[in-house]
């Protein structure tokens, strides 16, 4: 294994400073003459608001100024950045998302006022004195209530709560219908993807600022992607010019999709500070993260499964409700189409799928990306059916895959939902499971539970994800508003040190660590000779930042074409100083040689002789070393893997409690496997969270019954188990230079099926059979479920 | 009012309001911003000190109740000479923390539960860390983490 280049577990340099707490995270950021927001927010989810009356409030002692949605007449909404065709070839309805709830509310949580005053809790005191003359309206919460004839409106000036109604593919309907009604056999399951909260354990931040003698703006934020922060706020918001604009994302605290998005308090304080001229911050507390960061998942699917008499796969349909909240968040659109529809085909040959979406309006907070981000909702259902199909037909679950799954040997493989995988080899991660989780043995493991009172389930997903989004043309054809390439400058110092200024941005993934290791690797120096510098649009090229399982894959590769430029340069630097063709130099070990020669120079004495080109080819090339690199992909990647989970239940109380958990991924390449274990870790926490404790929960008037962690149950230390895992299986992406895949997302993708399957395989029993229950699988439904 | 605390082995003085809370306090007006507010309901932990060789979550006890109190924050972790402890090596050396924010509260309390315990079980570190919550890591690089600074051998998967 090497030392510290590509796969090696290099040890994390960043964690230094967040062991010793001297990180830099937004919030420890203050400005001199900064002031405070607190924003007043809706407690009703649907009103209209007829005036804010802020005179009292204004008097209190420090309030600087209150502002309402009157003072953003004329200022744009908060942009949506992909925009979905119905089946009928028409665009979405597409609502007004304003900054400030302007003449009605729309959902608990939204803006209705901001107070900015020297002290944080003099705007809160002042908060308190303002205001509101509303009228209730009936709340618009249940998906299928609100597309019904006659339901209230979330916004009056659309047809209907129905924000698109799509189809895919659309052509492959009818066969699809032909294809069930020639079934051997049917499975139907209809589930629900749980409403989710992101929950970064760091709160969101904003700290706008203004600089007067160049009329320029700062914003200080929890972002994923500063530069996209800075084009959708420039240019669709606040008019500002991307040169007179900065946007700073400096440690972040966690992301997991959340803050991806484009917020109005991001906005707001930018906006605010010019108009005070004193930067203005704004601290989310963590009941208002609640109601104000978008939430995830929320999909009631109906999904069938047609199989033929010798058990194939032979046709899929799914129709499914997706809530988008009150408004359109940024990405929200493409979450329950292009990035779940084209993952419907999950590891199997089915020949025929059609997918139906219905997005809706709610008066609930908008809802949009969550670590993994529709392929967790088309992973579930699929996985789920596939089981149930298996229980039906009395086969063994992992053999009904096996039987099913696209072959080694049928790569590069076109699914009938519009996407090609490059590579796989998903009997090799099923075995690989297998083994790990001791599958044989599990008969054994069941006697000495059933012994003890206790039940035991083992249950298995396989899953595919799409990722290292995304080749830019193609997003651009399916209604991305946006290119989704990446960006990478490297500059090489005069005594040999490298600078990677990365479009990329890193809230827990370890890039400071990992990108170092893929240029010493490229070069032949020590990791520690190369720096990353990420998270400022004032000192990194224009990047589309990091989600989608995407940074090693786009913006690894954009670093790896940017070095091979620099490299190219510098052979041609050392090929002068050695007077030799420049087709005769080799770098290795970070020295130039000329083949079949002993001649060779050393790394740092090309590079001082770009900077001190004395004796250099002026007339063939510039001084300097420095370059840039944009990397669109060709393609996405396709991680995949299997995951097996082992639970007990309890059949008193219905308590379910995770044995094991075993993860085979196959991420191609892998860069830092201590790192990429990690993220796998990491992942299926999550996906454990969601499928046992994890649940956002409205009532009927729109009030969020699970606002706080006294009631949203996150996953702790002892809810979960050691996460056993293996990225042993690789086949290597084939059209990037690194080979990678990513590995961001697929534990939160892949766990959830593999719970819950674990489950129902448990409850099967004295002749009875519980075919489903709705995550979370809390002891009460779990118990419900049991004694129906 | 005024308020007099020892912060990591200094004394030092700050003003506060009757209603500001040690966690507060350590961040604004000491400038000690390693410990983290990750919650307005005092459950997540990101918060933890030691106030008087105690584990404290400080946003459960207002500054003024802390005068005259000992109390370190994750600043006054490392070694005399700067280098990292015991606890913080292992979180480095076992990948015990990604994002950073819950990870000065995980070493506080680690370092208290090694201070009761010091050869931890498995399931003594889990029960310990549940007023702790880490979005990143699923725990298990945190509890590997601890078993290593506490010189046992570290646990692998579940067999
Ligand atoms: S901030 Fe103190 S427990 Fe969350
Ligand atoms: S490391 Fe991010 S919350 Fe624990």
């Amino acid at each position: 294994m090497p030392k510290d280049g590509i796969g090696a577990s290099v040890k994390r340099r960043e964690d230094l400073r967040f062991l010793t707490g001297t990180g830099r995270y937004t919030d420890d950021i203050n400005l001199a003459r900064q002031a405070h927001v607190h924003f007043l927010r809706a407690d009703v989810a649907h009103a209209t608001l007829n005036a804010v009356d802020t005179s009292a409030a204004a008097e209190m002692p420090g309030v600087l100024r209150i502002f309402t949605a009157k003072d953003f007449e004329g200022i744009g909404g908060l942009p949506c950045g992909w925009q979905v065709t119905d089946k009928h070839g028409q665009p979405m309805q597409e609502p007004k998302h304003p900054i400030m709830a302007e003449g009605k509310i729309r959902h608990v949580g939204e803006i209705v006022a901001a107070v900015v005053a020297e002290t944080l809790d003099q705007a809160r005191d002042a908060a308190e004195a303002i205001e509101l003359d509303t009228e209730d309206l009936p709340a618009v919460i249940d998906m299928k209530q609100a597309v019904a004839e006659g339901s209230p409106l979330v916004h009056d000036d659309l047809t209907s709560n129905l924000c698109y109604d799509w189809g895919f593919v659309e052509e492959n309907k009818a066969a699809v219908e032909e294809a069930f009604q020639n079934a051997a056999h049917v499975t139907t399951l209809e589930l629900v993807n749980n409403r989710l909260v992101a929950n970064p354990m760091e709160p969101r931040v904003a700290i706008g600022d203004y600089a007067m003698h160049d009329d320029s703006s700062t914003l200080y934020t929890t972002s994923q992607n500063p530069h996209v922060i800075r084009l959708l706020m420039g240019a669709f918001v606040l008019g500002i010019p991307e040169h007179k604009l900065r946007v700073v994302a400096p440690d972040v605290g966690g992301g997991f999709g959340t803050k991806i998005f484009h917020y109005a308090e991001e906005a707001f304080c930018t906006f605010a500070a010019k108009q005070l001229r004193r930067p203005v911050k704004w601290t989310s507390t963590r009941s208002e993260a609640f109601i104000s960061d978008a939430h995830g998942r929320d999909h009631v699917t109906t999904i069938q499964l047609a199989l033929d008499a010798e058990n194939n796969f032979t046709a899929l349909r799914t129709d499914t409700y997706a809530n988008m909240g009150a408004y359109l968040s940024t990405f929200a659109p493409s979450v329950p189409t292009w990035l779940h529809g084209t993952l419907m085909a999950g590891n199997y040959r089915t020949p025929l799928i059609y997918v139906n979406v219905k997005a809706v309006f709610t008066n609930t907070v908008p809802v949009d990306a969550y670590r993994g981000a529709g392929r967790p909702e088309a992973t579930f259902q699929l996985e789920r059916v596939v089981d149930k199909a298996a229980r039906e037909l009395g086969v063994d679950p992992a053999e009904l895959r096996r039987q099913n799954f696209i072959r080694k040997d049928q790569f590069p493989y076109a699914t009938p939902v519009a996407v090609e995988y490059d590579t796989g080899d998903y009997e090799a991660t099923l075995d690989k499971a297998m083994q790990m989780a001791d599958y044989a043995g599990f008969e054994t493991r069941r006697a000495a539970s059933v012994a003890k009172g206790k039940l035991r389930g083992i249950g298995l997903s396989h899953y595919i994800e799409a990722c290292g989004i995304a080749p830019s043309n193609l997003v651009g054809q399916l209604g991305a508003r946006a290119g989704l390439y990446e960006s990478a400058t490297v500059r090489v110092n005069a005594t040999g040190g490298l600078v990677v200024m990365t479009g990329s941005h890193s809230h827990g993934q370890g890039h400071e660590t990992s990108f170092p290791q893929v240029v010493a690797d490229m070069i032949g120096i020590s990791p520690d000779q190369v720096e990353i510098v990420h998270g400022d649009t004032a000192n990194t090229p224009m990047g589309m930042g990091t989600y989608g399982s995407r940074s090693i894959a786009v913006g690894g590769s954009a670093m790896v074409r940017a070095t091979e430029k620099i490299i190219a340069k510098a052979k041609k630097i050392a090929a002068h100083l050695m007077e030799a063709s420049e087709a005769d130099i080799e770098l290795k070990d970070g020295a130039f040689s000329v083949a079949g020669t002993d001649k060779s120079v050393a790394w740092g004495d090309v590079t001082l002789a770009a900077y001190v080109p004395h004796n250099y080819p002026l007339d063939d090339i510039e001084p300097g070393l420095e370059e840039t690199a944009f990397y669109d992909p060709a393609n996405f990647t396709y991680p995949s893997g299997c995951y097996i989970c082992e639970v007990e239940v309890d059949p008193d109380t219905g308590r379910v409690e995770v044995q094991s958990f075993v993860a085979a991924d196959d991420f191609g390449n892998v860069i830092n496997p201590m790192i990429v274990e990690g993220q796998v870790q990491g992942g299926v926490g999550q996906g454990i969270g969601q499928a046992l404790l994890e649940n956002c929960v409205y009532d009927a008037d729109g009030q969020l019954l699970s606002a706080s962690y006294m009631d949203y149950a996150m996953p702790r230390a002892s809810d979960l188990p050691m996460i056993d895992v293996d990225h042993s299986c690789q086949t290597p992406c084939t059209h990037n230079p690194l080979g990678v895949k990513g590995c961001g997302e697929a534990g939160a993708i892949g766990s959830p099926p593999a719970l819950v399957n674990a489950v129902i395989d448990a409850l099967q029993r004295d002749g009875k059979s519980v075919p489903h229950i709705d995550m979370p699988l809390s002891p009460a439904r779990v118990w419900a479920a049991m004694n129906a | 009012m005024k308020v007099t605390m020892h912060v990591n082995g200094r004394q030092v003085s700050g003003e506060a309001e009757g209603r500001t809370l040690l966690s507060a306090f350590l961040r604004e007006e000491l400038g000690l911003t390693g410990t983290h507010i990750g919650c307005d309901t005092s459950q997540c932990g990101a918060c933890t000190v030691h106030v008087d060789g105690k584990q404290v979550k400080s946003c459960t006890m207002f500054a003024a109740e802390a005068e005259g109190a000992e109390i370190t924050t994750i600043e006054g972790m490392a070694n005399a000479d700067g280098s990292l402890s015991a606890i913080q090596q292992a979180f480095q050396d076992y990948h015990g923390l990604q994002c950073g924010f819950c990870t000065p509260g995980m070493v506080m309390a680690a370092a208290a539960l090694l201070e009761e315990i010091p050869q931890p079980t498995e399931a003594q570190i889990r029960h310990h860390l549940d007023g702790n919550i880490c979005r990143c890591t699923g725990y298990h690089n945190i509890v590997k983490a601890i078993q290593a600074a506490s010189g046992q051998p570290v646990a692998v998967a579940a067999e």
